[in-house]
């Protein structure tokens, strides 16, 4: 099981704002966003602008290839605009 | 006294900087920015364990590259009025460079890696290339 977080405009298209999915070996970070995108219409729309998604496993800035293994904690949002 | 503060209320400029100030006889330099609403109310999004984990590692950076005494770093979020404080960056040192600099620094960073997302009337803001371009300067 991994716990996946969603952050503005993510969240919003998406619905909801985290959710849980099942998980049994590691697997890229890319080839999950994919599967993810086949949940829902919002999941697809949320993530289809890759160039405009950011990942984090575990609080950690992450890159498409980084692997996510069960467990972890991988959150996806836009470019950040704090400050 | 290094501290990262993520917070929904208020900060008080004077104050977090008079903590730096009497910090002890070496601080020789104080250096305070603070940013704030500007145009139209904000709320800001966030992701609290990442940013808390984000800032802290940029605090670290900043106290390898120069010998700061210290550093407050406080950022909000949730719902914000115009001329809302957002964010503060506090540093001490010995002498106004490294406070500049690591002030300067910690700024540059904070805007690009802390997960904060701000929302106006118009939707979510977009991130802007030239907060990557005043990242850049700082990888010599």
């Amino acid at each position: 099981m991994i716990r996946l977080l969603y952050f503005a405009w993510v969240r919003e298209r998406i619905g909801f704002g985290e959710e849980e999915l099942p998980l049994e070996a590691p697997v890229a970070l890319e080839a999950l966003i994919d599967r993810l995108a086949a949940r829902s219409p919002g999941h697809a729309a949320a993530l289809a602008d890759r160039a405009r998604l950011r990942a984090a496993i575990n609080a950690d800035i992450a890159s498409g290839s980084a692997i996510v293994s069960p467990g972890d904690e991988v959150a996806l949002f836009p470019p950040v605009t704090g400050g | 006294m290094f501290e990262t503060h993520i917070q929904a209320h208020p900060f008080d400029l004077a104050s977090e900087a008079a903590r730096l100030s009497a910090l002890g006889p070496a601080v020789g330099a104080v250096v305070t920015f603070m940013g704030q609403v500007r145009e139209e109310p904000l709320f800001l999004d966030h992701y609290p364990a990442m940013a808390r984990r984000q800032i802290e590692a940029l605090v670290t950076e900043a106290r390898s590259r120069w010998p700061i005494l210290g550093a407050i770093v406080i950022h909000r979020f949730g719902a914000l009025a115009v001329g809302e404080p957002i964010v503060l960056v506090a540093t001490a040192a010995a002498h106004r460079a490294d406070a500049f600099d690591s002030a300067a620094f910690l700024m540059d960073f904070l805007k690009t890696r802390a997960p904060f997302w701000k929302r106006g009337a118009a939707g979510w803001v977009e991130a802007r290339a030239s907060d990557d371009e005043a990242v850049s300067r700082w990888q010599e």
